[in-house]
């Protein structure tokens, strides 16, 4: 049995190069229009409620401003990354991996299990637990995995104008057009301060056996 | 220090990858393709005449911004601008059999169909108002639209940056119940900042293909001999995707 299975690995570093490419071409598409706002609609900086930095060129996809070439990549890359996390569901269900490894059991819940959890972090303690992930990891995945990722999907489609006619009832839900690409962005950020935590955290705990783990499956452990 | 000069490596090398495929043909080909399974996928999802969400008149926008051209000064559009409008022509030729040449007031006196709408800036912002006018469908039926027709050209006054502005769709949208040519905003004239005397609707689609200041509408078999051959001034110019429903 291998530490972590085929479909887990594939998707992950197909997911990994989606995001990527998804976040930086959306830096690109950001930079075309700074303001988020709340509701249906705003075009103003008086209607705004964040106004958002100008990302410099090296962060940004293409590596110069154009916004049609970010959207091409973005609009190509929405394919693998939907598909991608359809997938994933599909085979974490299957497999039983989330049912396994993902669900928190509730003991786990009790304050003083999670302030063990996170003091255990700060010693840089990650083998605390009895399942595959400790409590802190289960959240965490459990929320990219449900949330984060789900929710870009779900936060583009509502930006789409063509989609709208037949997905109007997810606009209302979230607000609203631009509450949609406010939540996109956020959502988007959510995304990356994960990303931020999870590869200091490979850094911290072994990175050379942690990513030929998930390159080659690993040995259950 | 190693490991962020690592990442700000990778993310370059990632950067220069990306613009070297959208260089080479296959990657053109797969970029452009992309904008089109969107499209398929939507109309898959989607009947031909589903609407745009349309809202009450209290939830129109205070002011409606303007984008692009918002005061044409070439040609005869200054002239046009003194005179109130009073001999603006909207012509229908191409491919139909009973070419069209339309006064505003003609304009006016056409069926009317009036929709308050959001409009989606592809730069992100949005702006609701209400707009008045025929419906495309029906201009393309009185001057008899040939079956070899595929896509309806939007002419326009406006010359940008030295190009002329111009936009295209194909035959779905350009018979979905709510293109219409507006010529009036919120229940008044349309403002030159927003495309007076007459601007396209396209409702399920971004704001670069709702054609402002509109002196011609051209049904053709193939975009390739219009313009740059990629169906809108943006388009042409800047590549920006043909079907702009996403």
């Amino acid at each position: 049995m291998k530490r972590h299975a085929l479909s887990t690995r594939l998707w992950h570093w197909l997911n990994l190069l989606c995001v990527v490419v998804l976040f930086m071409s959306g830096l690109t598409i950001s930079n075309a229009h700074r303001r988020l706002y709340w509701g249906d609609w705003g075009f103003e900086a008086s209607q705004a409620w964040l106004m958002v930095p100008r990302f410099p060129d090296w962060m940004t996809i293409p590596g110069y401003y154009s916004l049609a070439v970010a959207r091409d990549w973005h609009i190509l890359m929405a394919w693998p990354f939907a598909l991608g996390l359809l997938f994933m569901w599909i085979a974490m269900m299957v497999n039983r991996h989330f049912k396994r490894d993902i669900v928190t059991k509730r003991r786990e819940w009790r304050p003083s299990a999670i302030w063990r959890d996170v003091v255990e972090h700060l010693k840089l303690n990650f083998d605390h637990h009895e399942g595959k992930y400790n409590f802190l990891q289960k959240l965490a995945y459990g929320l990219v995995l449900g949330v984060f990722l789900p929710m870009m999907i779900f936060t583009g489609i509502s930006i789409s104008p063509g989609m709208e006619p037949t997905f109007g009832w997810l606009v209302d839900l979230l607000g609203g057009r631009q509450s949609a690409r406010s939540l996109h962005f956020i959502f988007a950020f959510a995304i990356a301060g994960f990303f931020i935590v999870h590869v200091l955290l490979v850094i911290l705990s072994g990175p050379i056996r942690q990513m030929q783990d998930m390159i080659t499956g690993g040995r259950k452990a | 220090m190693k490991r962020r000069n690592f990442l700000v490596a990778a993310g370059a090398a990632l950067v220069a990858g990306c613009n070297r495929i959208a260089e080479t043909n296959a990657g053109k080909a797969v970029l452009d393709a992309a904008d089109s399974w969107h499209k398929n996928a939507q109309r898959l999802l989607t009947s031909r005449d589903a609407l745009a969400p349309e809202y009450p008149a209290s939830a129109i926008s205070p002011f409606f911004r303007g984008n692009g051209s918002t005061d044409p000064q070439n040609g005869d559009y200054p002239r046009h601008v003194e005179e109130g409008f009073a001999n603006w022509r909207l012509e229908v030729t191409g491919l139909v059999a009973n070419p069209l040449s339309l006064s505003l007031e003609n304009i006016r006196r056409l069926p009317q169909r009036t929709q308050i709408t959001r409009h989606d800036c592809v730069e992100g912002w949005s702006a609701i108002g209400q707009w008045t006018g025929p419906q495309l469908s029906v201009l393309l039926d009185a001057a008899e639209l040939r079956d070899d027709a595929r896509f309806v050209i939007f002419r326009c006054a406006d010359n940008l940056n030295g190009g002329d502005y111009y936009e295209s769709v194909d035959l779905i949208d350009a018979y979905h119940p709510q293109t219409i040519i507006a010529h009036s905003l919120n229940g008044q004239a349309l403002p030159v900042r927003n495309g007076a005397p007459l601007r396209m609707r396209i409702e399920r689609q971004l704001g670069y293909k709702h054609a402002k200041y509109l002196t011609g509408i051209e049904a053709v078999a193939s975009l390739d001999d219009v313009g740059l051959g990629k169906g809108g001034y943006w388009e042409d110019r800047a590549g920006y995707q043909w079907y702009a429903g996403i």
